[in-house]
């Protein structure tokens, strides 16, 4: 995940939370965001010309990603409305293959024109490239899907509802959780909209229509005589859903163990907000814990993390292939351990899929961003390591025939490339609750929700923090801990796993800024869990003084 | 259009300027001209050259605030985004910690603008990589890197008569390089205004050096080590003490400047009295912005004085709030160094580690500042002067605050480009005692 949006947005150093502005971003008046800027007609007419253009200039593969995508953010600050920002961002990015090389180039100008001089450019930038190319670029085939479209299922488009609405729910979020005592909170309502039309040389032309959510809080409280503060998060997720996750209704809320409420596909800012304010206290009061070996109970708000840097992350295909080397790194989950076919990842109980077509999450869509229509695919399959994370341009280094269909481009300014699906794991096969897994327990800790995260750059080592922790002893909640960090090594980690709560406990959590990539491009993905138990795991405690 | 002159600029804000009805209207306007080239294994995988510019136009009628921004500059786009604005500012509610803009400073010239850069050719950026591609392939060694270089321009212009412009260069350069085998792996990085100064050949053979020599890496306990800490390695951390230095987060009880019991600990000695941390626009080997991003000058500010903390920063509306100057956060830092390079010190060394760069740092908890990640791309064990053998990495749990109370020595001050935030700073080697690694990494 990149730092520095987290940061500000998580508000995890207990800063006001910032804008994470896209590229390229301008704001607009929310009037005109839900003006129509070209019809898909005109769009291929545009398309068209620069596919024509790329073939007269012998480009043996060209696609067009023509791209309005459109952001709101509204921040407020305890009973104060601290800003209104829509953005809009709308242009053409040109990717051709000569020579066996890639080349791309983006403009604003999207005109006729402009269709023709981005292509020109992008077919130089092709031919210059390919004086170092050593290795000629071999894409996977992919059907030609012709004229087709697919939108987020969203009931209601965020982007037509009243600002004022969302600065009075934030607001009064704000409210509830300083009636309960918090002495500050920041709240934040971020929506999401791309519209992003592709269309390729083999015949392709995807008109697609993108929504994603995430209402999120910060909530503070500050004990001025020992100097301590703790925040908490909103334990909302950012969702591939419209404006109805905030519809808060009682079907989705789950009584958790330690007296919790979690929210499932929808979410009530109003609830959560006060009971923040009653939790940040805890938390301040909680006892230090004694580092050791405790058996950790993860919530699914806590787990997708774990999941994203430790099995996301590493088993993308342009990571183990040394791509990304000089940034993210490489992967430990190198090609000989996936050719042997019994590389043990985890434990019988891990079953991790792959997946870009799941209900509200972030990462569903029809077709990815080089036209390969999306699907669901195994990972990690009865704890043995089975595929990998691959595009079309990567799929034959590992034998196969088909994309996985997880490209993505963060705007129609940046190139297209291999980002993580949503990686999930799968429920327990037996019937299960949270509270039947903890009454198992002797010693450890449940953990609640994300919070600080390390990992090595080819993901062997990690540490993560949480939000909440309760100690667990003899099979009973036992109150709440702090300064809680686990230490692990990935693949012990996954084989000390012993038990996954069942598909009535599965939940997806995510993050709308996967970081990747030089320039970096951010990625939306969700990872879907239930509670599961990992037996004997590090626990570090992280208290010092300065 | 990407770059304007002042003159350009002028004008143009002034036509903006023109059209608003508002009570007060600011306008912020940005070009910037930047190109990469991306590799790995060997060979080119993405370049991209891009040119933007942005208008930011904010409206204000009392203590409502609209902000719209634009990127076509015709005159009716002009006048369209100024409308846009007065109708955002009309809709928000009343902030009342709006302040209104600042009346006309006075801004000195800045320096980061340096022709070379701004003239750069493609050539010149395919030779700068095909350097130090040839410097891997002729060690038989795998790299990856990453070039960038930007001319950009800002400028603003408020209703109260405020103007300021600048204009920058800058690039930066990073390579991996790995061996064939995979069990040694070296890194280097490099920022400048001026590109001339630039030797990818040399940095890649510095990298190139480290991957031979971490090849076979010795495990050795984790627990409390003397550590030399190269540039790269220490900006990493000290950054996190410069993007917190905001009084408002300090005053309010939520920061690692605040006091047990109320109050901040600004005045007070939190590290080693060798400690000096300031920021300056007009240091030659680290320029930057003469004004920050709503119009306040840039000045020369020790924020770290012989180990106390000597300023915090301010928004202007705190600043108003609590009665003291409004200084801006910093743009660029700066540590004072000693005369040692890093070999002096690892020869001063008994028992220790040389850390070349550190990793995926990120906060544990913010009321100590302590900060986690490991080492990578060559760790090496010090015994009796000398680099005896490279190590496997480490995870690390270290707060930046007590590390600098544990300081040893410091080494000789170069300019440096953070990993985590891309960010250029000037600093110095450093080595400190009992630098906590709290467990072992496999990865190379």
């Amino acid at each position: 995940m990149k730092r520095r949006d987290f940061i500000q947005l998580a508000g995890a150093s207990a800063g006001a939370m910032m804008i994470p502005f896209a590229s390229f971003a301008n704001p607009v008046d929310p009037s005109r965001l839900l003006e129509q800027v070209l019809d898909v007609q005109q769009k291929k007419q545009l398309a068209d010309i620069a596919l024509n253009t790329a073939k007269t200039m012998g480009a043996t593969y060209t696609d067009v990603r023509i791209g309005r995508y459109l952001n709101q953010f509204v921040t407020t600050r305890e009973k104060k409305a601290q800003n209104i920002v829509n953005t809009e961002s709308f242009g053409v990015g040109i990717r051709v293959i000569v020579n066996g090389t890639w080349g791309f180039a983006a403009s604003n100008n999207v005109t006729a024109d402009g269709m023709k001089k981005t292509t020109e450019r992008a077919v130089a930038i092709a031919k210059a490239n390919s004086k170092f190319q050593k290795e000629p670029v071999k894409l996977a085939a992919t059907p030609s899907y012709g004229e087709v479209s697919w939108k987020t299922p969203i009931v209601k488009n965020g982007f037509e509802v009243p600002v004022r609405d969302k600065v009075d729910l934030l607001l009064g979020a704000n409210a509830k959780a300083l009636e309960k005592g918090a002495n500050f909170v920041n709240s934040i309502i971020f929506l999401v909209n791309e519209q992003k039309y592709f269309a390729s040389s083999e015949g392709s032309y995807i008109d697609q229509d993108i929504h994603r959510t995430w209402p999120n809080f910060n909530v503070s409280a500050v004990d001025r005589a020992t100097g301590q503060f703790k925040s908490r998060p909103a334990f909302s997720a950012p969702v591939g859903k419209g404006y109805e996750y905030l519809d808060g209704r009682t079907e989705d809320k789950i009584q958790g163990p330690g007296g919790i409420i979690l929210y499932n596909k929808s979410y009530d800012i109003m609830e959560d907000a006060a009971m923040a304010a009653e939790q940040v206290k805890q938390m301040i009061a909680a006892k230090s814990v004694e580092p050791g070996k405790y058996d950790l109970v993860l919530e699914p708000s806590h787990l997708w993390l774990t999941i994203h840097e430790s099995v996301g992350h590493p088993t993308e295909l342009d990571r183990v292939l040394g791509y990304e080397a000089n940034f993210a790194g490489t992967s430990f989950l190198t090609l000989d351990k996936w050719k042997s076919g019994n590389f043990g990842f985890g434990s019988k109980q891990v079953n991790i899929v792959a997946d870009k077509t799941q209900v509200g999450s972030l990462g569903a869509v029809g077709y990815d961003d080089e036209g390969v229509k999306c699907k669901q695919w195994d990972l990690i399959k009865d704890g043995v390591l089975v595929n990998y994370q691959a595009i079309r341009d990567q799929v034959n280094i590992i034998g196969q025939k088909e994309s996985h269909g997880c490209c993505y481009s963060q705007s129609w300014s940046d190139v297209q490339f291999q980002r993580m699906a949503n990686v999930s794991l799968q429920p327990g096969k037996e019937k299960l609750t949270p509270d039947q897994m903890i009454a198992g327990v002797e010693k450890g800790i449940y953990i609640v929700k994300d919070g600080s995260f390390s990992i090595d750059q080819q993901r062997y080592n990690f540490q993560f923090g949480g939000v909440l922790f309760f100690e667990i002893k003899n099979g009973k909640i036992a109150g709440m801990l702090k300064d809680v960090a686990y230490q692990a090594n990935t693949q012990e980690f996954w084989n000390s796993c012993s038990q996954v709560c069942d598909e009535r406990d599965y939940r997806l959590n995510g993050a709308f800024n996967d970081g990747k990539g030089q320039p970096s491009q951010s990625n939306a993905v969700s990872h879907g869990s239930a509670t599961a138990r990992f037996n004997g795991v590090n626990v570090i405690n992280t208290a010092r003084t300065i | 259009m990407a770059i304007l002159t002042k003159d350009q600029a002028q004008a143009l804000l002034k036509k903006v300027l023109s059209y608003s009805k508002a009570d007060e209207c600011e306008v912020n306007l940005t070009g910037t001209d930047s190109a990469n080239i991306r590799y790995a294994r060997n060979s080119v995988s993405t370049s991209g050259k891009i040119s933007q510019s942005q208008l930011v136009v904010s409206s204000a009628y009392g203590k409502k605030l609209g902000v719209a921004t634009i990127n076509e500059f015709d005159d009716a786009s002009l006048e369209k985004v100024v409308r846009r604005s007065e109708e955002l500012a009309k809709l928000a509610p009343e902030n009342p910690e709006y302040v209104s803009f600042l009346g006309p400073q006075t801004f000195a010239e800045a320096h980061t603008y340096v022709e070379s850069t701004a003239a750069i050719t493609p050539k010149l950026r395919s030779d700068l990589v095909a350097q130090s591609l040839q410097v891997a392939r002729d060690a038989k060694a795998v790299a990856a890197g990453f070039l960038e270089d930007n001319t950009g321009f800002s400028a603003m212009m408020n209703s109260k008569g405020l103007f300021a412009y600048n204009t920058s260069t800058n690039t930066n350069f990073s390579v991996t390089v790995r061996t064939e085998d995979g069990k040694g792996s070296g890194y280097a990085t490099r920022g400048y205004n001026d590109i001339t100064k630039l030797d990818t050949r040399k940095a890649t053979q510095i990298a190139t050096e480290k991957a031979v020599k971490s090849v076979n890496a010795k495990a050795i306990e984790p627990g409390k080590y003397t550590v030399i800490l190269e540039p790269a390695a220490v900006a990493v951390l000290l950054e996190n003490i410069f993007f917190r230095l905001d009084a408002r987060q300090a005053d309010e009880g939520r920061s690692f400047l605040s006091k047990a019991g109320g109050g901040t600990r600004l005045g007070e000695k939190l590290m080693d009295e060798r400690v000096n941390i300031y920021s300056d626009p007009f240091n030659t080997d680290l320029p930057s912005n003469t004004w920050s991003g709503d119009g306040r000058p840039q000045e020369k500010i020790a924020w770290v004085e012989k180990g106390v903390i000597k300023n915090l920063s301010y928004s202007r509306y705190w600043a108003e709030k609590k009665g003291v100057k409004a200084i801006p956060g910093p743009e660029a830092a700066i540590m004072e160094g000693g005369t040692k390079s890093i070999e002096e010190l690892i020869a001063g060394t008994k028992k220790g580690v040389l850390v070349t760069r550190l990793w995926y740092i990120r906060d544990v908890d913010p009321q100590s500042l302590l900060l986690t990640g490991l080492t990578r791309d060559g760790t090496f064990y010090i015994e009796n002067g000398k680099i005896q053998y490279p190590i496997k990495n480490f995870r690390f749990n270290e707060s930046p605050i007590i590390m600098l109370n544990n300081l040893e020595e410091l080494g000789k001050v170069e300019r440096t480009v953070s990993v985590e935030s891309n960010n250029n700073y000037l600093l110095p080697p450093i080595k400190v005692r009992d630098f906590t690694f709290s467990s072992l990494s496999d990865a190379v």
